[in-house]
């Protein structure tokens, strides 16, 4: 099949790559530039585990064809942490509040955290919960997640992290 | 001692061994997208293989045309059956001791069923293939109600089985039937029940559900034609088993097979079976001297690997008129779809389910199991539990609660009336297996007093003099749920996997500088085990846990073991990890012996090293022991430190819990809220509460899909209507409940460092709870019993079956 040409800002550099009309953004994000920290869990839109964030937008990468992602600008797990080579706010807080046990959902679910914190600094436990839904986990039961998304919140936001009594 | 030494205390903090909530050393990687899953592989000139999958649940395959799939660009090869025979490979052996088509021959069983394996240079290429093989198909009559698969007029579904009338389990008594299995007295059983003063007899089904983890099956095989030798990287949750099982089919010699499991996207029990995927990877790499990847989708992965549960249990309870239970007997119909590919031990067709005397003293008791085929997917995996133990739990739990409710007692008090007693331990139960240790009185009054389960019960009875006089629209249900698991199979007695004895194995190596790394038989499908088994060795030998690398899943490094399933882990490779680090202890106080010119029982073992009894300045810190064992070992003795245990377990374990849930449901539309959920667990000694948390966390809301939702359904013709995320009930964040917590700490007396294992528990107990609050909601109306999930349409279909909605 005629190959197209895109081009894109990944994590902050200039990507280029030949693809397929057809070729999903999650294929090429993971075969072409070989940035793996993007998982498939569906391929049907519903488990999130494919979330990159894209202009500013939460985006289901498994949705959309790497030719609608010309000119974009896409942030994946591998460009979450600090400049310094520090663990974000939020990876810290998954890793503290034990948010994440196979590591599959994890990447999406940071960066729909970070998306969700972007729109709402200080979120209650509700907003987060319906924040993250569009993200499947099957390890966690999602309470440590929530957690690790307060912490974050908290230490962003420059205050001490309290733990709600069970 | 100057100040600086540091204290008892802080040598403690330092190792961070068991009992401490230690952060994960896992995490590192899986926050910032450096995990190494499956799909992550790429090697050069790879392909891609995929399956072309029938439409229908049982038809004849008539031909296969892949003439025109073989004109697409980058399609290489279609594999079919007749393929296969060439290197006898089109049928496989399961681990239950049938066999299973790999790709189909003659006729297809099941809806999605493997028929052709198409391979290309990528997976677009291969999908085109896909599409453009041209399959004939003659569709014959289906068999789904597995209530009328024993029908004499039942179509014949395995004509590979014509004539057979024994099976791997016995007498085959139908051409759809699989085995029976039968354990316990049914003599004295039926005795008991023509004595009772009460009886209840109920069909409790379990349906069909699926493991579903978020990363399918998956596998990347890279044959080399020069060195005859066969590399799989695979999702696999018992990687050694898979080398074994590949030796055997595929007649390769075993060492020229690797098989590596790198990090897993969870596994649940869906990732311990052998698939077809697997062996037409490696085949299509054998054929074209080329790696081949194959990726499960995951409509693929639920309709095609690995189903669970779909027993239908008729259960009967016999007790006197004062609550105490007499006698069980249990007769279960179990669909196995279209070939038994349960990955239960081998002698143990219907797994563990005679634990289902539960965690009461029931002096009698019978069940009888047959298996049947059916126009379904293989599997009869264990899903979050050990094998056939949930269905075992839900089947007792909902039968005790069935049999209060017809006694007009609290289902609490029946509970309290007849669990074990704490000094009946270690007992033998009427079926067969010797439960080690457990408290359950205690456990159960901590859960009572906890919730204030009387409160409960005051405010439900309001709640329903409410509703009665129309106040109200909602009913409340209290689901008591109390467990008894049965885990860490197995003793080499009594189970097996085709054979090889279900122990598992470490190996530890320490070097110079007090650091080292230990392999172990287990492999990790989320549980933390680069963590938490560097905790039992720091706790065992004084190395700090981060000085303890942990390594699994390759089967050219690490000792043969069993894997991770079943709970399995904690209580044998756990064990064997505690064996080994003694060996490693053992060898070191010979070597700091030497050292401080002592006899060896002049030493004491202090936190991180040994000390001289009653000269506390007289210490060698387990560090220095490593240094001296490349450098200074007493003569005669050989240099190094490392040790090797394999273990085999005298007994299995049972963590045993008590849960409660608390539900309302409005009538009128059959939407519930969870109010609370709290669950009590007894696991034995804790390693890492934090990780225990997790998952009791993360199984409670698997139980609670289950429970509310998560159902493989077929339609009459076959066909799977929840075949995707879109039908098939994943909770997200904003339906699944709050969980809240609780232990008690009961050890194991036979397990090396007490503990019992954890990770399925919550699966077991919690799905009985759920359903038992539905069920206890709907009570008063006059229903007994109410089959699982429990939906929205279902309690709103349960409510107007017992004229409850307004009219
Ligand atoms: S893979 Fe994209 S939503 Fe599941
Ligand atoms: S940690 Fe396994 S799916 Fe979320």
């Amino acid at each position: 099949m005629a190959k197209t040409h895109v081009t894109m800002k990944v994590n902050g550099a200039e990507v280029e790559g030949l693809v397929e009309p057809r070729t999903l953004l999650v294929h090429f994000i993971r075969e072409n530039l070989q940035l793996t920290g993007t998982h498939i869990g569906c391929e049907t839109t519903h488990c999130g585990a494919c979330t990159v964030d894209l202009d500013g937008m939460s985006v289901k990468s498994c949705t959309i064809f790497a030719v609608q992602a010309e000119g974009a600008s896409i942030t994946t797990i591998e460009g979450v942490a600090n400049a310094d080579g520090t663990l974000s706010a939020l990876q810290e807080g998954f890793r503290m509040m034990h948010g994440l046990q196979c590591g599959f959902c994890t990447p999406g679910m940071i960066l729909r955290a970070q998306r969700l914190l972007q729109e709402n600094p200080s979120p209650t436990e509700a907003e987060i919960r319906m924040g993250i839904s569009g993200n499947i986990c099957r390890c966690t039961g999602y309470q440590n997640i929530v957690k690790a998304i307060q912490y974050a919140a908290a230490k962003i936001n420059g205050v001490q992290y309290q733990e709600a009594a069970e | 001692m100057n100040d600086m030494t540091p204290t008892r205390e802080q040598r403690e903090a330092k190792l961070e061994g068991m009992g401490c909530k230690r952060k994960r050393v896992e995490d590192a990687r899986f926050t910032q997208g450096k995990g190494n899953y499956v799909d992550d592989l790429k090697l050069p000139g790879m392909l891609h293989g995929d399956f072309v999958r029938s439409p229908h649940a049982h038809a004849r395959v008539k031909s296969i045309n892949s003439e025109a799939a073989m004109k697409i660009p980058g399609v290489l090869a279609v594999i079919t059956a007749e393929t296969l025979k060439t290197v006898n490979l089109a049928w496989m052996p399961t681990l239950a001791g049938d066999v299973q088509m790999v790709l189909a021959d003659g006729k297809v069983l099941f809806q999605n069923q493997e028929v052709a394996f198409v391979v290309a240079t990528d997976r677009y290429a291969a999908d085109d293939g896909i599409n453009a093989v041209e399959v004939e198909y003659e569709p014959l009559p289906v068999v789904i109600d597995p209530f009328h698969a024993m029908d004499a007029d039942a179509p014949v579904l395995r004509e590979d089985l014509a004539g057979k009338t024994t099976g791997a389990h016995g007498p085959r008594k139908h051409h759809n039937h699989v085995f029976e299995w039968t354990v316990g007295d049914k003599d004295l059983t039926d005795a008991a029940f023509r004595k009772a003063d009460v009886t209840i007899k109920e069909m409790i089904s379990y349906h069909r559900t699926h493991p579903s983890p978020l990363e399918t099956c998956q596998c990347v095989c890279s044959f080399d034609k020069i060195s005859g030798e066969l590399s799989i990287w695979g999702t696999f949750q018992a990687p050694h088993v898979i080398r074994t099982v590949v030796a055997l089919i595929a007649k390769i010699p075993e060492q020229k097979i690797h098989v590596i499991s790198p990090d897993v996207g969870g596994g649940f029990g869906n990732k311990v079976g052998a698939y077809p995927g697997y062996i037409c990877a490696a085949v299509a790499s054998i054929v074209t001297g080329k790696p081949v990847k194959w990726v499960e989708d995951r409509i693929e992965n639920l309709t095609a690997t690995s189903f669970a549960r779909d027993y239908h249990m008729t259960t009967e309870l016999a007790a006197t008129k004062d609550g105490k239970v007499t006698g069980l007997r249990v007769h279960v119909l179990a669909d196995h779809g279209a070939f038994d590919a349960c990955a239960d031990p081998s002698k143990w067709p219907a797994g563990f389910f005679n634990i289902v005397t539960g965690s009461y003293d029931i002096p009698t008791a019978h069940v009888s199991v047959d298996g049947i085929y059916t126009n379904k997917a293989p599997g009869g995996v264990a899903y979050r539990c050990s094998f056939r133990v949930t269905e075992a739990a839900y089947c007792i739990e909902r039968g005790m609660d069935i049999l209060a409710q017809k006694l007009g007692m609290d289902p609490a008090e029946l509970r309290l009336k007849n669990f074990i007693k704490a000094e009946q331990f270690p007992y033998h139960s009427a079926l067969g297996w010797e439960y080690d240790s457990g408290d359950y009185h205690t456990a159960m009054k901590k859960m009572m007093e906890s919730v204030d389960y009387a409160g409960l019960r005051r405010e439900q009875a309001s709640l329903r003099e409410a509703f009665k006089r129309g106040e109200t629209r909602e009913i409340m249900g209290v689901g008591v749920s109390f467990f008894t698991e049965i885990v860490g199979a197995g003793p080499s007695k009594n189970c097996d996997i085709l054979g090889i004895a279900m122990f598992d194995s470490c190996e530890i190596r320490l070097h110079p500088t007090g650091a080292g790394i230990a392999r172990v038989g287990s492999k990790s499908t989320g549980q933390g085990h680069e963590t938490t088994w560097a905790q039992i060795i720091a706790t065992e030998i004084g190395i700090p846990a981060d000085d303890i690398k942990i390594e699994e899943g390759n089967t050219d490094t690490a000792p043969y073991g069993l894997g991770t399933y079943g709970s399995r882990s904690t209580p044998v490779a756990g064990a064997a990890i505690a064996m080994a680090a003694r060996k490693i202890k053992a060898k070191a106080q010979m070597i700091a012996a030497w050292l401080l010119e002592v006899h060896e029982d002049d030493l004491e073992w202090d936190i991180d090293g040994f000390r001289v009894k009653g000269l506390p300045e007289k210490f060698k810190s387990m560090k220095d022991l490593c240094w001296a064992a490349y450098h200074a070992v007493p003569p005669g003795m050989e240099p190094g430190l490392e040790a090797v245990s394999y273990y085999d377990p005298p007994n299995m374990t049972y963590p045993f819990g008590a849960y409660i849930c608390v539900m309302n449901i409005d009538v009128d539309t059959g939407v519930y809220k969870i109010r609370r959920f709290y669950a009590l667990d007894d696991c034995g000694t804790r390693i890492n509460p934090m990780i225990i948390e997790g998952q009791i966390h993360g199984g409670l809301t698997e139980a609670f899909a289950i429970a509310m939702g998560q159902e493989i359904r077929y339609d009459d013709a076959g066909n799977v209507v929840t075949g995707s995320f879109m039908d098939f009930f994943m909770p997200t964040a904003v339906e699944t409940p709050h969980w809240e917590t609780d232990f008690t700490v009961t050890p194991s007396p036979h397990h090396p460092i007490g503990a019992k294992g954890v990770g399925e528990s919550p699966n077991v107990g919690g799905v009985p709870a759920f359903s038992n609050a539905v069920n206890d909601a709907f009570s008063f109306l006059g229903s007994t019993h109410i089959q699982m999930p429990h939906d929205f349409w279902r309690n709103w279909q349960a409510a107007k079956n017992l004229g409850a909605l307004a009219a």
